[in-house]
């Protein structure tokens, strides 16, 4: 009850382990992880595909292997952890903050800190957030917990499947169902355009001749107990759905891959600022939130569709709470950030420079597919900045990094835009 | 005779649109932005190949299953082939992340590893 920690860390997922220790590295002495799930490494354990660790490690990787390289960093660090354990709240109490915790071994608990960083990561959406008309019988997954019954439980979920959606975890499941004997019929998409990395639907989907069917819909689900089939239905530009074009696909599985929503409430319910656009915490350069000694990363702050990105991200939030707790964070900001209406967000939003050493990325998503397009970074009228790109895609997150030297002496607002090459 | 095949690389997350021209036994890749674009552009043409990654059952684990993987990419055609070898496979906890579970599956000389460590009960 008396100790207080140096840093905090709410969630052993890729972004808590990688924060914990950045923040270890820079000086933070003691740090604690809190992960609610029985073991460490979050959502990796699951995802047994390879395609992990490019940038990170410089090799292909499998969800397990990078996470098992980042939990051998937190082991070899001395840095210690509580599994099966939830957080219930957090409290900013000024000097230090307080969290509530709960466990089947030591029951109700408070743990105070001076910093914390929150890596609470994301979840997916469900049928109940998509409504889709029809009835509500068994066999209707999301996309992930098919994944965890498969690859870790050993469950097979079924064995004629559709999946509505086309993100990266919808894609994923198409190829591990089809490769563990099942048939999968269709993956439906409502844009024109697939959520997925190019990569996935080329050794997920066309591999294994899966039809990608996009600007399609599922409209009607049938079956009473156990789902028995699906109508799907081509869509329009303004997304309804088009009378005529109804198909009718017998089923005992629907996978949902519809997206994913950063988990904030406990940040919420701590006075933390959101990005309406994000539905995640507004960060500064080093990803402190609006509540000084709170820091963020990974998915919680923004859908990364890369684990490379966010442990990056989480290395700079565990730096930040490093640098917090020993009065070394400048809370001098620069310049905010803002974009046009071509691109749906931008993090961080708050720049303080005195913490940057060379360089600024900034991340950003299109809203539509953008051909022969750059993106440019204006301090008024004055460009700074170009990013270049073959296309830019709103599946794939764009990295535009800026050196230090380049965002000097300007103050106001750094605004990003896509314009015509 | 002269074939070009367009193709979208696979080796990283980049998706990197590869042209890939054949001409009897000369082949030219562009559009690469690394080395492994070409070397995946010549084997997609002419012996395609992939990595895969499943799950063999473990018993005495901390849990049921072992995530697996080929310790290098295995032709194409033998995917479900080798995935019917590896569904026969048990194995017993404790294994370390590395492990080979089996040698050499189906003579392709790549090994089928363990992706993660699995403690025993």
């Amino acid at each position: 009850m008396n100790k207080v920690y140096d840093t905090v860390v709410l969630g052993g997922g890729p972004a808590g382990l990688a924060a914990a220790v950045e923040a270890k590295k820079a000086g933070a002495q003691d740090v604690l992880i809190l992960e609610r799930d029985r073991e460490l490494g979050g959502i990796l354990n699951q995802c047994i595909h390879n395609g992990f660790g490019l940038h990170t490690f410089n090799e292909q990787l499998t969800g397990p292997e990078y996470a098992e390289r980042f939990i051998d960093m937190v082991k070899d660090l001395n840095i210690p952890y509580e599994l099966d354990t939830m957080v219930l709240d957090l409290e900013d109490k000024g000097e230090v903050k307080r969290i509530h915790t709960i466990n089947e071994e030591d029951g109700y608990n408070i743990i105070d800190t001076k910093s914390v960083i929150l890596t609470m990561g994301c979840r997916e959406r469900t049928s109940g957030a998509i409504g889709i008309p029809g009835y509500r019988p068994a066999g209707i997954f999301t996309a992930g917990t098919a994944q965890r019954y498969i690859n870790m439980e050993g469950y097979m979920a079924g064995k004629k499947v559709v999946i509505l959606g086309s993100g990266d975890i919808g894609l994923i499941m198409a190829r591990r169902m089809t490769l563990e004997g099942a048939e999968v019929e269709a993956v439906c998409e409502i844009m024109p355009y697939s959520n997925g990395l190019t990569r996935n639907i080329v050794q997920c989907l066309d591999d294994y001749d899966i039809p990608l069917k996009l600007s399609h819909t599922i409209t009607f689900i049938h079956g009473k107990d156990r789902i028995e089939g699906v109508t799907i239905q081509k869509v329009d530009e303004k997304l309804q759905p088009i009378a005529g074009t109804e198909e009718y696909i017998p089923c005992d599985t629907l996978l949902l891959s519809v997206g994913l929503i950063p988990e904030n409430e406990i940040s919420r319910k701590a006075g933390v600022e959101i990005d309406k656009r994000t539905n995640g915490p507004v960060v500064s350069e080093l990803r402190e939130t609006s509540i000084p000694g709170v820091f963020a990363a990974g998915n919680v702050v923004q859908v990364h569709d890369l684990v490379d990105f966010v442990s990056e991200e989480a290395g700079l939030a565990g730096k930040g709470a490093a640098k917090f707790i020993q009065n070394n964070l400048s809370d001098n900001i620069s310049f905010t950030t803002e974009t046009d209406n071509n691109l749906s967000y931008v993090i961080p939003q708050e720049i303080a420079l005195d913490n940057v050493e060379d360089a600024v990325t900034f991340y950003m998503r299109v809203r539509n597919v953008a051909e022969n397009k750059v993106i440019n970074a204006y301090f008024g009228d004055k460009k700074i900045a170009t990013k270049r790109g073959r296309k830019f895609v709103p599946a794939e997150m764009i990295n535009f990094k800026i050196p230090k030297s380049k965002l000097e002496g300007y103050e106001g607002k750094l605004r990003f835009v896509l314009e015509d090459k | 005779m002269t074939t070009t095949k367009e193709l979208i690389c696979i080796s990283c997350p980049m998706g990197c649109h590869l042209k890939v021209t054949v001409d009897g036994e000369d082949i030219q890749v562009e559009g690469n932005t690394c080395k492994n674009g070409i070397t995946y552009g010549i084997e997609e043409v002419t012996n395609p190949k992939r990595i895969i990654p499943t799950t063999v059952i473990v018993e005495n684990g901390k849990l049921p299953r072992l995530p697996v993987k080929t310790s290098e990419a295995v032709p194409k055609e033998l995917i479900f082939d080798i995935m019917n070898e590896v569904n026969k496979v048990k194995v017993k906890a404790p294994v370390k992340m590395g492990d080979i579970i089996v040698e050499n599956i189906l003579g392709t000389g790549a090994n089928i590893i363990a992706t993660r460590s699995m403690e025993s009960l």
